[in-house]
């Protein structure tokens, strides 16, 4: 199979879907003839033209609600959030437009948009440009939200974001952008709401989602080495919907949880997580729910400090060891 | 590059003035009878369905807020009997009129306000939420302003699909101050989306006048900024509506270009009926002056009269059919079941509804 960057698998998807449907447009601030800030999508104006490549000025509440609109009479717009800090400034839109549309009109209309780009912080930009808000769109139903880990589950879970019929936020991340996996050149879908078992284990099960899921994978392999611990570890892929029941399989079967994510742990996704398993798996835990988050405070700009207050192998390492003792 | 904008009619330079008889206009002039009486029809339907939905709100059937349109109904009545095939239509809050000019029955815009199942929206959005798709009617909507580049999205998707069309986005005069709306003006211009945004400038976004909001009184001048045509009129007369906006969305149509056109009008009651103090931040001279001289109801009328298409008994007949209808649908709603509490969790997700073809996996909804 050949060996792609994750950048390049999401490219893939959104060649293969304007090419498969005639209404999928690509929106966004420098998309088309600069070839997208983070060059995801480099090369698909040349290809594809003004039509299906727009850039737009810096206006994200206007864009955002343009595509909403247009989307309800059957364009499927893909947006981009140069950064998804950015679409902070079109939540009226997204949240209140994006998610209550449908159920305002009592089912009469849909959303089928997908607003994608990097959320994640460790790249030394400061707060404003690290939010992970894959917790605040997930707070919102209506909204579906999923956050790839690796190239693979990028290409797929795109063209599945966008075959949806209601609006996915599909969170990337600029620090795997350049990462290689392997992907394979034939057709392929990854649902919505389908976990993935990374790493199969016995003694300790880790939850985890986007690039944490990475980290957690390399602190399974070092635990397993240096610790003698088992780990399996769990990469959600999407948040809403949520594969409870892989989640729940694993936990029954470890009986210890350790959740990882690059959130703020207050009200994150991993507290929804902790929920679901002392309320289905409670009689099969043998320790208390760990949790390593970001450490709660906004991002620091300092980039040693920042790789502290992020999850990374060290803090995971020492995280699964608490949830063991 | 330079385009040439600017108009605002004579009769909206002065108001007062002596009205320019709009009804001789080419387009209105083409209307036959039954449509004029179709106009005169709508009017007083909307004003007689807002009077019975009132008594309804005071009575406390209703819920919620109630943004009545009393005094603005020839906006939307004029406006709508302009609509093609591939013509759309969306508004904020104030959307009753905006719903029953494009043919929404009164029993399901009743029955919304009253939160029953029989409502457009099963109960789910209320009267700040009504919706037609099947009539190019996409809301009602809550958030000021936040309704203008859902607008521009239809006009675009109109463009992409090469249907020749337009959008007619309504808006307030508290919308302007907006910056959705302004960063909207600004992409309806730069990429040629044939939108009409029309500004139903009643004087004042809730309890603030036009003067204490706006540096920039003429609303309509703001499209200079973003290169667009714009062109002002008065509401009252559904003939001057018709005549104006007529131009603007043939424009829209044939050109793909925006347009906004900013229509004077007026509210006669609050902001929302909630709003106890409107007339305190008005006069009650300025109301009384308003229904006295400018009343939507009484100018289509008076038109209609006096060129013979209307007689004081058919217009009488109209008036007491619509109230009936109004009452009946209060009845309707009175005596309609709410939506089972099964409800509450249909027409969250599509895939959830269609059960997408069993490819439906995972959570959807985290209840304990």
């Amino acid at each position: 199979m050949p060996l792609i960057t994750y950048r390049e698998a999401i490219k893939q998807a959104l060649d293969e879907e304007i090419q498969r449907d005639e209404n999928v447009c690509i929106m966004g601030e420098e998309v088309a003839q600069y070839n997208g800030a983070y060059k995801v999508t480099e090369g698909l104006w040349a290809k594809h033209g003004d039509k299906r490549l727009i850039d737009t000025p810096i206006s994200e509440a206007a864009f955002s609600g343009l595509a909403i609109g247009a989307s309800m009479l059957g364009i499927r717009p893909v947006v981009e959030m140069m950064f998804m800090s950015f679409s902070y400034v079109a939540i009226d839109q997204l949240f209140n437009n994006g998610s209550f549309c449908r159920y305002m009109s009592g089912g009469l209309m849909n959303v089928p948009i997908v607003v994608r780009g990097p959320a994640n912080g460790g790249t030394s930009v400061g707060a404003t440009h690290s939010h992970t808000p894959e917790n605040m769109v997930a707070n919102h139903p209506g909204l579906k939200v999923v956050c790839p880990s690796n190239a693979y589950d990028a290409k797929g879970l795109m063209k599945a974001a966008i075959r949806d019929n209601d609006p996915v936020f599909v969170m990337e991340n600029t620090l795997l952008y350049g990462e290689k996996w392997e992907v394979p050149d034939e057709e392929y879908i990854v649902e919505l709401g389908v976990a993935n078992i990374l790493k199969e284990g016995t003694d300790l099960t880790i939850v985890s989602h986007g690039r944490c899921a990475m980290l957690s994978l390399q602190a399974a392999v070092t635990l397993e080495e240096t610790h003698g611990i088992s780990v399996e570890v769990v990469d959600l892929r999407s948040i809403r919907p949520l594969d409870e029941e892989t989640i729940l399989n694993s936990v029954r079967k470890t009986h210890r949880a350790l959740l990882v994510e690059e959130n703020k742990p207050f009200c994150g996704v991993d507290a929804q997580i902790s929920h679901i398993i002392q309320l289905k798996a409670f009689d099969d835990l043998d320790a208390p729910i760990r949790r390593v988050s970001a450490i709660d405070a906004p991002n620091f700009y300092s980039k040693e400090l920042e790789d502290w207050q992020l999850p990374n192998e060290e803090r995971i390492i020492e995280g699964a060891l608490k949830a063991m003792a | 590059m330079a385009t040439t904008k600017k108009k605002t009619t004579a009769a909206a330079k002065k108001t007062g003035a002596k009205l320019k008889n709009f009804a001789t206009a080419p387009i209105n002039k083409s209307l036959s009878k039954d449509e004029k009486i179709d106009l005169y029809r709508m009017i007083v339907g909307i004003r007689r369905f807002e009077e019975r939905s009132l008594r309804a709100y005071n009575q406390g059937k209703i819920g919620g807020f109630l943004h009545l349109y009393i005094g603005q109904e020839a906006v939307a009545a004029g406006i709508v009997s302009l609509m093609e095939k591939d013509d759309h239509i969306i508004t904020a809050y104030r959307d009753h009129g905006h719903a029953l000019a494009v043919g929404m029955s009164m029993n399901e815009c009743m029955a919304e306000m009253y939160g029953k199942h029989t409502g457009c929206s099963k109960g789910k959005g209320g009267s700040m939420h009504f919706f037609a798709p099947d009539k190019n009617y996409w809301g009602g909507h809550g958030i000021v302003a936040g309704q203008t580049p859902l607008g521009a999205g239809l006009a675009f998707a109109l463009k992409y699909k090469g249907l020749k069309g337009c959008a007619m986005a309504f808006l307030g005069d508290g919308a302007v101050n907006q910056g959705s709306f302004m960063e909207t003006l600004n992409l309806a211009s730069l990429w040629n989306i044939p939108v009409v945004f029309v500004i139903e400038n009643n004087g004042y976004s809730m309890g603030t006048s036009l003067k204490r909001s706006s540096a920039e009184e003429n609303l309509a001048h703001r499209a200079d900024g973003f290169d667009m045509e714009w062109e002002v009129c008065n509401g009252h007369d559904v003939f001057e509506v018709r005549e104006v906006a007529n131009r603007a969305m043939i424009r829209a149509r044939e050109e793909h270009k925006p347009f906004l056109l900013e229509i004077r009008t007026y509210r006669y009651r609050g902001h929302s009926v909630a709003d106890a103090n409107h007339e305190k931040y008005r006069t009650k001279e300025e109301i009384e002056e308003y229904k006295r001289t400018k009343d939507p109801v009484n100018v289509v009328k008076q038109h209609l009269l006096s060129d013979g298409t209307l007689t004081e008994e058919l217009a009488k007949k109209i008036d007491q059919e619509k109230k009936d209808e109004a009452e009946a649908s209060a009845k309707f709603a009175d005596e309609s079941p709410v939506a089972p509490r099964s409800e509450i969790q249909t027409d969250v997700y599509w895939e959830v509804d269609n059960d997408s073809e069993g490819e439906l996996k995972g959570t959807y909804f985290f209840n304990d």
